[in-house]
This record gives C-alpha cells, sequence and structure tokens, in this order.
C-alpha cells in the first residue's frame, strides 16, 4: 500500500467467477506521512481510506467484470462500519463481492479483515462510465502490477 | 399491497428527499423533480432492487440523447411506471 498515493491493493489473491467475489491483498506500511497526522505518536489507518481500499478491490472487480471497456468511480458509500483500528504493518484481506449489477452502476458488499479479525464493511455503489483516455493505459498498468491480468473470467453465461 | 407507481413515488421521495405529495404519475424526473444523473442512479439502484429488474438507463439515455425518443418517454413517471411494468412481467414470463 502507498496511502499517501491512494495505491491501496497489493495483490490479487482471489477471483471466484460464480460467486462474482474479488478478493485482494494489501500491506500496511510501518511508515506514511499519513501517520504523521493521523496521528502524532498513535499511528493508526483513516477509516477513509479503509473506505477507499474497499472502493479499489470493488473497481477491479468491476473492471474484471466488464472487460475493463467502462471505468468505475465512486458513487456512493452505505452502511459502512470500522470495527477495530488498524496499524502500521498489518495485512489486510479485503473482499469485493458483486451485489447488484446495473445499467451504468454496479453495487458491491466489500469488507476488510486482518490476521482473521473483521475490521470493516459496507455496501457500495461505483458509476460505470467511458474511460477517460489518460486513465485507460493507467488501469490497465495497475491491473497488471497486481496480477489481476492472471484472472480469467468469460462474461456472463 | 402497492402500485408500481406508489413504490416508486416512495423510492424517489425516500431517495432525493423530496415531498411524496410533490410526486404524481405526470412528474417529470428531470424537468419537475429535479433528479440529476448522479440521484437517478440511486433511484434507479433502488427500483432494480425492489422490482428485481435492471432498468436499462443507458439505453434510454443513449435513445433520447441521439434523438431516437422523446425524454418523457421514459422519465415522465407514469410511463417510467410502465416500463417497470413490462419489464417485471418480461421477467415472469
Amino acid at each position: 500500500m502507498r496511502l499517501e498515493y491512494f495505491d491501496m491493493i497489493d495483490q490479487v489473491m482471489a477471483f471466484d467467477a460464480d460467486r462474482k467475489r474479488l478478493t485482494t491483498a494489501s500491506n500496511v506500511p510501518m511508515e506514511s506521512t499519513v501517520f504523521e497526522g493521523h496521528f502524532p505518536g498513535y499511528p493508526l489507518v483513516p477509516g477513509v481510506l479503509l473506505t477507499e481500499t474497499m472502493a479499489q478491490a470493488s473497481g477491479f472487480l468491476a473492471l474484471i467484470l466488464n472487460g475493463f471497456t467502462k471505468m468505475p468511480f465512486l458513487m456512493a458509500v452505505d452502511s459502512v462500519r470500522f470495527r477495530t483500528f488498524v496499524e502500521p504493518g498489518a495485512v489486510l484481506e479485503t473482499d469485493a463481492e458483486l451485489a447488484l449489477e446495473g445499467s451504468g452502476y454496479v453495487a458491491t458488499r466489500a469488507s476488510i479483515s486482518s490476521g482473521g479479525k473483521p475490521v470493516c464493511n459496507g455496501e457500495l455503489r461505483l458509476r460505470l462510465m467511458p474511460f477517460p483516455a489518460e486513465l485507460s493505459a493507467l488501469m490497465r498498468a495497475r491491473a497488471d502490477k497486481i496480477g489481476l491480468d492472471a484472472v480469467e473470467y468469460a462474461g456472463p453465461a | 399491497m402497492s402500485s408500481t407507481f406508489e413504490t416508486v413515488a416512495e423510492i424517489i421521495s425516500d431517495t432525493c428527499d423530496l415531498p411524496i405529495e410533490e410526486i404524481t404519475r405526470e412528474s417529470h424526473a428531470i424537468e419537475d423533480l429535479g433528479i440529476d444523473s448522479l440521484d437517478f442512479l440511486d433511484v434507479a439502484f433502488a427500483i432494480d432492487k425492489a422490482f428485481g429488474i435492471k432498468l436499462p438507463l443507458e439505453q434510454w439515455t443513449e435513445e433520447v440523447n441521439e434523438g431516437r425518443a422523446p425524454a418523457e418517454e421514459y422519465f415522465v413517471l407514469g410511463n417510467l411506471c410502465k416500463r417497470i411494468d413490462d419489464l417485471a412481467a418480461a421477467k415472469t414470463a
């Protein structure tokens, strides 16, 4: 994870094509400028960045499902609950599962756990839009970096 | 059991924070109720969930933008409810 660059997902761990569920791993860094303010002497990953982590996992899930034809943008966050603190060095597992696929949007249920214990969970909705020219290559590169290119999904039967 | 219109009106009232008495079958979602595109996605999500359908919003928007259909055909609530009923019926057929 590079918190200050909003680069939250390190590795794709699994993709369940039947359940349309993506599992990813993220390693919280020991140091970050984010921790210098949040909080001095008591570093914690901010809840909004955990929400961003769930959103990015959901976004990568959306990209798999639409074959990288549309760019997902976070549009709504519902019922997010933060259950425990996340400290530097923690290893996070994020699950994002498709809840509903609409026309121009997807809804997901996402959760983060660490060491088998729940960290946070919520329901997210992402708007699907034509890829801005500047983002197509960037998103491909990010996806390849975390191993998304190895995920096989043929689309709905 | 609520009618399609009653369910849609309640969804719009809750989602867009509008008084339900201002929502009629003749209301145009965008021009009368002031629902923007992002709010309408929220409304579509709630409608899709409530009725178990998938409103073809992208197709409708394309048809309106290309002048192949008037906006009223999809965004006046009475017409929208008819589309919802057709989609729900097609699902169970």
